[in-house]
């Protein structure tokens, strides 16, 4: 029975984290039809705040992680993609891999190839007992940060006259604007809110494993795409749903699989994908604005 | 018209898609309070010209000025910040939002939110099926209702002109009807109007003047009246001769 709780609570905190890292791709992709491969890069960057600050009050260590990954996002979307709106998503896509190197190898350049160790919140690490049940701290405050956000992000979109533009321009970008909306500070808002997902999910990897390197993003990314995908691209609540389930379904993976197909997890989560999307290949939960209807 | 200046005003106004020159040095007026409509058949170029007033497309060539300032150049949303609503082909309804909210994101220009709720709130009294599914997903709603709601999403930002392109596109002929009905309404209300259409006898119902634009240019113009009687308009209107 303890068994089975541990690992859901655990399988129910790295889905969250995939939840929030497909949520801050598929909110840019709603606004500008991008994947946004660089979204790892701002988990990096908070990463390395993180240990540039280290030693400093926690609350200064969190400002300056949250404020960097904002301001390269915003910068990201200034510098990289403004120039490019409205270009096909192929010629996107790829200009965001071209970020997402140039910003790992300027890394690699100043800093450091190599993993290093950061002990953050490393009260966090204790096993706490909830009702005779053993669990990590850390757990816990991953699904609690993770349905915070999920509720303030929903709340934003739902109720706030600004979300309703968000809504309105990830669903017809062209109409919202003639109505008034406007683009670059819909798509300036999109990209500081991915930069404080992605904040949230750095500051929850590190005090997870206790490492930064500089591809510490890009192994989310993937998984977190993939999600999106699952979830039906273009769909806010399809993408963190689409997030939350691989990120569930590898550790459930982990738990059940007989232990010399474990390391071969990863592929039977992408066996998954491929028959998801051999039956429903417009996602689980697909934007229904993407239809027409005439 | 009466002399004053037009509300709109478009001069030598040429729109090109690469090599194809789809309007060629087109010029139209419409006065405050006017309803002019331009007919024609597919193809002709009516979308094009709507477009380039509305600031979706660049013109090649030509002055589009509105209550006497320049406004080519000016991106979509200043467009509807200068007092231009338009009604794209194919509506364009927000599908996953609600009808109120397409309303609210048709507000979006304005800040005085009682009198929002109040326009709001008036059309949901005119409009009661619409009223009663306020709450629902526009995409829900049928073709004809999805074109009043449309009509009303971009009165909401209280323009001085709206343009319409096929509003009667793909609808039921009673449900054009109804459609008519509320231009008519708006016309009333003091808007001016720059209709599309490629349905002539609707157009010519409501219209103070008529354009018939074939291959990119104007070839006939003048009253509803005056183009009944001429025995040129169905050669024009179907681009004989025309390139």
């Amino acid at each position: 029975m303890d068994r089975i709780i541990q690992t859901l609570v655990d399988a129910v905190s790295v889905g969250g984290l995939y939840a929030l890292t497909a949520l801050g791709i598929g909110l840019i992709f709603g606004v500008m039809r991008l994947i946004n491969f660089a979204h790892g890069e701002l988990v990096m960057a908070t990463g390395y705040t993180l240990l540039a600050l280290f030693g400093m009050p926690l609350p200064v260590m969190l400002m300056g992680g949250l404020a960097t990954a904002v301001l390269l996002a915003l910068a990201t979307e200034r510098v990289a993609f403004r120039p490019l709106r409205g270009a096909d998503p192929a010629t996107l896509l790829i200009s965001s891999f071209a970020v997402s190197f140039f910003l790992q190898k300027t890394l690699i350049l100043f800093v450091d190839s190599r993993p290093k160790g950061i002990d953050f919140l490393p009260l966090l690490g204790r096993q706490i007992e909830i009702a005779g049940v053993r669990l990590q701290a850390l757990q816990l405050v991953v699904i609690a940060v993770s349905a915070i956000l999920l509720v303030g992000l929903t709340w934003f979109l739902r109720t706030t006259r600004f979300g309703l533009q968000m809504r309105a321009a990830a669903e017809d970008f062209r109409m919202a604007r003639m109505l008034g909306v406007r683009a670059n500070r819909v798509i300036a808002t999109a990209f500081a809110l991915s930069g404080l997902l992605a904040a949230a999910v750095s500051c929850l990897v590190v005090a997870q494993t206790g490492i930064v390197q500089p591809r510490m993003g890009l192994q989310l990314v993937i998984i977190a795409f993939v999600g999106t995908v699952i979830g039906g691209l273009g769909s806010l609540a399809g993408a963190a749903t689409g997030g939350f389930l691989v990120g569930v379904a590898t550790i459930l993976l982990q738990a059940l699989l007989p232990p010399d197909l474990r390391v071969f997890r990863e592929a039977f989560v992408f066996l998954a994908v491929v028959l998801v999307l051999l039956f429903r290949p417009q996602g689980l939960f697909p934007a229904r604005g993407l239809k027409e209807r005439i | 018209m009466n002399g004053a200046a037009p509300l709109l005003g478009v001069s030598g106004l040429s729109i090109r898609y690469g090599a194809i020159e789809a309007v060629r040095g087109v010029s139209l007026e419409v006065g405050a309070n006017e309803v002019v409509a331009i007919v024609g058949p597919n193809g002709a170029g009516k979308t094009s010209l709507l477009s380039a007033i509305a600031g979706v497309v660049l013109p090649a060539a030509g002055r589009i000025e509105f209550d006497g300032q320049p406004l080519a150049g000016l991106a979509l949303e200043d467009v509807v910040a200068a007092g231009i609503a338009l009604v794209p082909e194919g509506r364009h309804i927000f599908a996953t939002l609600t009808v109120e909210e397409n309303l609210l994101v048709g507000a979006t220009i304005r800040d005085d939110a009682a009198a929002v709720r109040a326009d709001i709130d008036r059309f949901f009294a005119t409009f009661p099926i619409l009223g009663q599914r306020r709450s629902q997903p526009a995409g829900q709603l049928s073709g004809g209702e999805q074109q009043q709601l449309a009509i009303a999403r971009a009165l909401l930002s209280r323009p001085r002109l709206l343009m319409l392109d096929e509003p009667s596109l793909g609808l039921a002929p009673a449900v054009i009807d109804q459609v008519y009905v509320l231009i008519r309404e708006i016309r009333e209300g003091g808007v001016a109007i720059l209709l599309v259409e490629q349905n002539a006898e609707r157009a010519f119902s409501v219209a103070d003047r008529v354009h018939v634009m074939s291959g990119g240019v104007f070839a006939l113009s003048g009253t509803p009246a005056e183009l009944h009687r001429d025995p040129r308009f169905d050669a024009a209107y179907f681009g004989i001769g025309m390139a």
